[in-house]
């Protein structure tokens, strides 16, 4: 590994972090979409900010893009207060607005100016370690990656300090306001970060990818965990996990860095979407199929029950009845007759299935399940007969 | 004079005729298009499936080595149907919201769409140059072909939206309803859907990816504020959109060094602002003249029961007050007693003592029985 690459992998792994940070409350708040509305809005800042300062890096068209984005941000609420349109349509028609604005920006200055759309839009990682931070003559490193740190810590020390309001005001704005926390005060800080971040990382990688750092590892987490600050811990590890294997990937292949870190947050989201445990589909699909059978094993010993002691019908009580009984097909009804009897609330003798004394108490406990919320044996009985089962 | 010199353009010079053709036929699509897609909520999907249709492009390319706009647009519109298939199944699914599963679809798609162009661009035989425009839409380079494209699906569209048009109209406003009536909604719902995507498809090439969500929605908004009826809002977002189309082609094409897609999109979110302010009934200025008159209705209604209320503890109804008296009860202002007698409510003699007429009595009391402040 060269230095150069070291320092990518450094930049991309802060970018990673300082997303995955505001990027976990956007999706909670279900305002993902106002990532990618910022990160295109923020580009007539950016042309304003170079066009005074003269530098793709100074704070002050950090701030003054950052700025931009907060106005978007007001300009969609503005839209839906009017309440003439709905809040996604308000976000699809003011980002493009703003991106219009920038780009006939570029093209009217474009003697004097010397970024375009692609640059915003997608990002040169590559060229990010040939940009120094020099002072007095001392090279201290390339200025992406202090930016970037910069953001990053300003982002830890937001979500440290105000941890509790943003937790509070993501989950319940109502209890927040009348507790006396300002939830839209939160709101605003909330979307000053993403702009401020989405402004620092467009230089190095990109407005797309910011969006797909911000939201791609906060949804991977989502389906992972259930606790905000293990959310916040997992969309961080995601994001930089993506990052390095996307970096490595494009090296390899010889490819755009930024697309191919987006791709690699795309395949992470896939591995956990199909395989997570209990929210992924595999596991969505497994539980599916057990309650299937764990309710038809039920219903097949209710069945003989309700055919046995004083209402005895040994035809009922028939395997080859079942069928027409339950319209199940074959092997679906040899599958539950031979779970029924291996748990040992069956017998059968002849074709006829019969109660075992298990079987009567299972029907007992059924019984107590369906008709109480609680029932003092409800674990032991749940862990006697398998049913019921969580997870 | 920039409208006047596009109108001479249109008929001299070829180009810009061709470009005037492409936006406006596009501006028809996807306005039309789009009023389904916003009252279905699904407006930021075009966005999306705009993002996504990048890998369709850069495979279609790959398989074929060649620019063929047909291929192009079949590969767009694949890889755009794929990625609201997987935007939909995540929703279904999992706990993840319509936005997030958006926007990361749409970034992840992107994402794969640029290392296949890089990875293109890096091929010994590639005579790629002309992918990237789709990235932000260059209507300069629309060729004749492009437009008959434009046209063939354009008409497509049209004609099944013609021919489902009872069922798209269903499906928007009441699903449940459409599905107790026998509909097969959710093959109405691919279709549309995919109507919907090949809409947006088709821009890519003229307004390029990232302002293609406000070529969808930004005409079905602006006619929605004129109209509460599906077939005008249709007929208006579809001029509004071809307007957008020619108005921008003719400033850009005047010779400023404008972009053409931008400036499009900048006129149709004009045609948004003027409905937005002058739209009769749901316009911002409408509405400010309807509350005004309502204010001042209420407050009326409060000044008469006020002074009911006074003339009903006197034994004589028709007792008579001062005007300083009556002036200092609630809801009074300096022109409500004048206002009270142009409608005939109240009487005044010389002495300039006020009483209730019996219209105003009677108006009164209704307004008491109704709850006060209503009528």
């Amino acid at each position: 590994m060269t230095g150069v690459q070291i320092e990518i992998q450094v930049i991309a792994a802060l970018v990673a972090v300082s997303c995955a940070i505001p990027g976990v409350f956007l999706v909670l708040r279900k305002m993902a979409m106002i990532s990618d509305a910022i990160s295109h809005a923020i580009l007539p800042g950016i042309v304003i900010g170079f066009l005074l300062t003269g530098s793709l890096n100074s704070p002050f068209l950090i701030i003054l893009a950052a700025i931009t984005g907060v106005v978007t941000v007001a300009l969609v609420e503005l839209l839906n207060k009017t309440k003439l349109v709905k809040e996604d349509a308000a976000i699809g028609l003011v980002f493009p607005m703003m991106f219009s604005i920038g780009v006939i920006l570029i093209s009217k200055n474009a003697g004097n100016i010397h970024i375009d759309t692609d640059t915003v839009l997608l990002g040169e990682l590559a060229f990010a370690p040939f940009n120094r931070l020099q002072i007095a003559g001392v090279d201290l490193g390339p200025q992406g990656a202090w930016v970037m740190g910069i953001i990053f810590l300003l982002n830890l020390v937001f979500v440290v300090v105000f941890f509790k309001e943003l937790k509070l005001s993501t989950f319940d704005a109502g209890l927040a306001a009348s507790l006396g926390f300002f939830p839209g005060m939160v709101h605003y800080a909330l979307m000053g970060i993403v702009s401020i971040t989405t402004v620092g990382a467009f230089d190095s990688v990109g407005a797309i990818l910011v969006v797909a750092l911000m939201i791609g590892p906060a949804a991977t987490a989502y389906l992972i965990t259930d606790n905000l600050k293990l959310m916040l811990i997992y969309a961080a590890a995601i994001g930089i996990v993506s990052a390095v294997a996307g970096y490595w990937t494009a090296n390899l292949l010889d490819v755009s860095i930024a697309g191919s870190m987006a791709t690699m947050v795309g395949v992470l989201f896939l591995a956990v979407y199909l395989f997570a445990p209990a929210k992924g589909l595999w596991s969505i699909h497994r539980r599916r199929e057990r309650q299937k059978s764990e309710f038809a094993q039920m219903t097949l010993v209710m069945h003989i029950n309700n055919h046995s002691g004083m209402h005895d019908d040994i035809e009922e009580r028939k395997i080859n009845h079942l069928k027409r009984h339950f319209l199940w097909d074959d092997a679906f009804i040899a599958k539950v007759v031979t779970r029924a009897l291996s748990a040992g609330l069956l017998t059968e003798k002849e074709g006829v299935l019969s109660l075992t004394g298990k079987g009567k108490r299972f029907i007992e406990a059924s019984d107590a399940l369906f008709t109480s919320k609680y029932h003092p044996g409800f674990e032991a009985l749940r862990k006697e007969f398998v049913i019921f089962t969580d997870g | 004079m920039e409208i006047y010199q596009f109108f001479i353009d249109l008929f001299s010079d070829y180009t810009t005729r061709i470009i005037g053709a492409g936006t406006a036929l596009l501006g028809i699509v996807s306005g039309i298009l789009g009023v389904f897609a916003t009252l279905k909520k699904q407006s930021l999907l075009g966005d999306a499936v705009a993002h996504s249709a990048l890998p369709g492009i850069a495979i279609a390319f790959l398989i074929t080595g060649t620019k063929d706009p047909l291929l192009f647009f079949i590969g767009a519109a694949l890889s755009g149907w794929l990625a609201t298939a997987w935007i939909l199944s995540i929703t279904k699914n999992t706990r993840i919201k319509n936005d997030t599963a958006l926007g990361l679809v749409l970034s992840v798609f992107f994402g794969f769409g640029l290392v296949l162009l890089t990875f293109i661009q890096k091929l010994p035989n590639a005579n790629q140059s002309g992918l990237e425009t789709f990235l932000f839409g260059q209507a300069a380079t629309l060729l004749f072909k492009d437009v008959v494209t434009m046209g063939a699906v354009g008409l497509m569209a049209l004609v099944l939206v013609l021919i489902f048009w009872k069922e798209f109209k269903l499906l928007t406003f009441d699903r449940q309803f459409a599905e107790t009536l026998g509909f097969n909604t959710r093959l109405l719902d691919v279709l549309l859907t995919t109507l919907i995507v090949l809409a947006i498809v088709l821009g890519l090439q003229t307004v390029g990816v990232v302002l293609m969500s406000a070529m969808l929605i930004a005409p079905a908004v602006a006619a929605r504020q004129w109209t509460d009826k599906l077939g005008k809002m249709v007929l208006l977002a579809a001029s509004f959109g071809a307007f957008s189309g020619l108005a921008g082609t003719a400033v850009s094409s005047s010779g400023s060094n404008i972009s053409t897609g931008p400036t499009i999109i900048l006129f149709s979110v004009l045609t948004v602002a003027v409905s937005f302010l002058f739209a009769p009934k749901r316009g911002v200025v409408a509405r400010y003249f309807i509350t005004r008159s309502n204010r001042r209705k209420l407050k009326l209604n409060k000044a008469l029961s006020e002074m009911y209320d006074i003339y009903r503890n006197h034994e004589n109804i028709h007792h008579r007050h001062a005007t300083a008296i009556l002036k200092a009860l609630p809801g009074f202002g300096s022109h409500t007693l004048t206002v009270l007698q142009e409608k005939g409510l109240v009487d005044v003699d010389d002495q300039k003592q006020w009483c209730l007429t019996e219209k105003g009595i009677n108006t009164a009391k209704h307004i008491q029985r109704s709850g006060g402040e209503r009528s």
